[in-house]
């Protein structure tokens, strides 16, 4: 009996944790979003999110969330390719995980001042006869400085995958007949699908709800659904409609998460027999 | 051998730094359809050889031949040499008849063809109906199977076996001795065994290559190797060995400790230090008398199909005897054996010259 005593003892702080800052505050988002400016009982929020307006925002948020994901994706898998085979892998590691420590405002401010109209970029651009560009408050910025974020979350997950994999199946690849290339194919990539989902799940997630960057670095010409719940919530003051966004977002993510989650066969041996 | 070895090595030497040497100078031809072992402790570059012939390394220096071509610098995949790894290397995303039918794919055969060959290659492994299992299923036996048949489906010249038995329980392991054999005797192909185990590649072989730190101490059919050692390491790493130094006193005369015995060596030069070799099975019990050798018996293992004396004699060497007499602890017993029961062995003999040496004694000496 005493075991069990402790062990309850020690579910306390998780429990409450879960009730305080899980449960609660998405009952109270879901509480929020049922009711209009005045305080009335309504399900016209719900509605509301099935109008163009709304509907467009999503799908930009989503286009967005593809697109960082998509660079992210395709600078990530090489670079983690290319730090397992280096000497000193977990050093390397390390020099792309430090950035991730800075605080994030910190880093997009100074995106702010390396695309500024007076930055390195134009200065270097400048030398070039190119005239002052806009780069600063455009796509490419918002791409950019986003990618540059999540990047490290995506190269984790990746790296890990890769250095688990057992190098006598690429030697058993190779063996049976199999170019470099199909060997990345056939055996190297479908053995990393874990890793890369993993991958995705930590970009794809948080760039549907940015907000911070759009703001600072796209200069509000990108919207998406974390833009909206903030200016809902703080322009607009209009917290039931934010609260339905959301409650959305949440919806969206659960989902993405549940693509994304599949446990592929032969997984739980991570890559080994 | 008018024909053309299928693997010849000159001259190979393979080190990753000025420091660590891994192959020193390594010559040696291999016949088609033979079963070869390469037997050493770990270490000795056994399994680098191995990667050489499969094309997973490149050699720093030497050539090596297949079928009398140069393939030092062939990539693994367009050498017609299949291996069955160490820890099987199966895919673990792909079930066993896509396993099997991986280099077939990548040979873009036919549907029809690629069916008939994986399930001809899974009947040839007594594994038929398992087509379909995924590798997580598997028994370390089953998948071991599955490793050959994923080699000899691809029908090359060399099948190549990086310590295959060595995950297996002893009864597998000596089952798979069996079947190995078996197999390679009916697809007639060359296989080339490693092992750290003598007793896998005394059962198995036709001819054994005995490595030491980069060298090849000794080849020869295991029944040479195990009869007639080269030096004190060949004979101390394959089976059970009394090692004892000796001195030749003259042609069919060596001196252990005090005593003179009869032996078959000649061509020495008289009292050249030696180290002379007797096996603990030549070893016979008899009595103090009659023996010719008297040692006392220190301790008694009952080992199954003899039992395993540690018997010291006067001057504290210490001789192993099987046997399938009991005999007493702390008795003194005599040993006995015959004259063709001392093997010589002379100190820094290269093969060439202890091949010779042999060849001089002529065959009478081996009637029996």
């Amino acid at each position: 009996m005493q075991t069990k005593n402790t062990k309850t003892f020690y579910l306390i702080p998780y429990f409450a944790w879960i009730l305080l800052f899980v449960i609660a505050p998405i009952a109270l988002i879901a509480y929020y979003s049922l009711f209009d400016l005045s305080g009335n009982f309504t399900l016209d929020n719900y509605k509301n999110f099935f109008t163009s307006i709304y509907l467009k925002l999503t799908l930009s948020s989503f286009w967005y969330a593809f697109l960082i994901t998509f660079f992210s994706l395709i600078v990530a898998y090489p670079t983690a390719y290319l730090l397992t085979k280096t000497k000193h892998k977990q050093l390397w590691l390390l020099l792309i995980i430090i950035p991730s420590w800075i605080n994030l405002l910190l880093k997009t401010y100074a995106f702010i001042g390396i695309f500024g109209l007076y930055g390195p970029i134009n200065a270097f651009l400048n030398v070039f006869g190119f005239g002052e560009t806009q780069i600063l408050f455009t796509d490419f910025s918002f791409i950019f400085v986003s990618v540059y974020i999540f990047i490290p979350f995506m190269i984790l997950p990746i790296f890990n995958a890769l250095d688990k994999l057992n190098p006598s199946l690429i030697d058993a690849s190779r063996d049976l007949g199999a170019s470099s290339w199909t060997t990345f194919t056939k055996v190297i990539f479908p053995l990393t699908t874990n890793g890369v989902k993993a991958g995705i799940q930590a970009v794809f997630i948080p760039s549907l709800s940015l907000f911070m960057i759009t703001r600072l670095i796209a200069g509000n010409k990108v919207i998406t659904l974390g833009t909206a719940i903030e200016q809902q919530f703080l322009v607009t003051q209009n917290w039931g409609m934010g609260s339905t966004i959301a409650v959305f977002l949440i919806i969206f993510m659960v989902i993405v998460m549940i693509i994304t989650g599949q446990r592929e066969k032969g997984a739980t041996s991570n890559g080994k027999n | 051998m008018s024909e053309t070895p299928i693997i010849r090595f000159e001259n190979v030497t393979k080190y990753y730094d000025a420091e660590t040497t891994v192959l020193t100078d390594i010559n040696f031809e291999l016949e088609r359809g033979k079963f070869y072992t390469l037997l050493g402790p770990s270490g000795c570059g056994k399994t680098t050889i191995l990667r050489l012939i499969a094309g997973f390394m490149q050699p720093s220096g030497g050539n090596i031949y297949f079928n009398g071509k140069l393939i030092n610098n062939v990539p693994a995949n367009e050498r017609q040499v299949n291996t069955v790894f160490q820890d099987y290397a199966l895919f673990p995303h792909l079930n066993v008849f896509e396993n099997v039918a991986f280099g077939l794919r990548i040979k873009k055969l036919g549907k029809q063809e690629i069916q008939e060959k994986v399930l001809e290659a899974l009947k040839f492994v007594n594994l038929s109906g398992y087509e379909n299992r995924e590798i997580a299923e598997m028994s370390g036996g089953q998948r071991q199977r599955v490793a050959i048949a994923r080699a000899i489906v691809n029908d090359p010249e060399i099948i190549l076996l990086d310590e295959p038995l060595s995950a297996l329980d002893l009864k597998l392991r000596s089952e798979m001795q069996y079947e190995l054999r078996e197999l390679q005797q009916r697809l007639g192909k060359t296989f080339i065994f490693v092992t750290h185990d003598q007793e896998e590649a005394l059962a198995m072989s036709d001819e054994i290559f005995v490595l030491n730190a980069g060298n090849i101490e000794q080849s020869g059919t295991p029944m040479d190797i195990y009869d007639e050692p080269i030096n004190r390491f060949v004979a101390d790493f394959i089976g059970e060995s009394n090692i004892v130094s000796g001195t030749m006193v003259a042609d069919f005369r060596v001196r252990i400790g005090g005593k003179e015995f009869e032996c078959v060596d000649q061509g020495l030069n008289p009292n050249e230090n030696i180290d002379i070799v007797i096996r603990p099975e030549d070893l016979e019990i008899t009595t103090v008398e009659k023996g010719k050798m008297k040692v006392k018996v220190d301790t008694q293992l009952f080992r199954g199909v003899h039992y395993e004396l540690s018997t010291y004699d006067d001057e504290g060497n210490e001789w192993l005897v099987h046997s399938t007499k009991k005999a007493e602890v702390g008795a003194f017993i005599g040993l006995d054996f015959d004259p063709e029961a001392i093997h010589v062995m002379r100190l820094n003999e290269t093969e060439e010259e202890f091949d010779k040496r042999l060849e001089s004694y002529g065959e009478d000496a081996y009637a029996n």
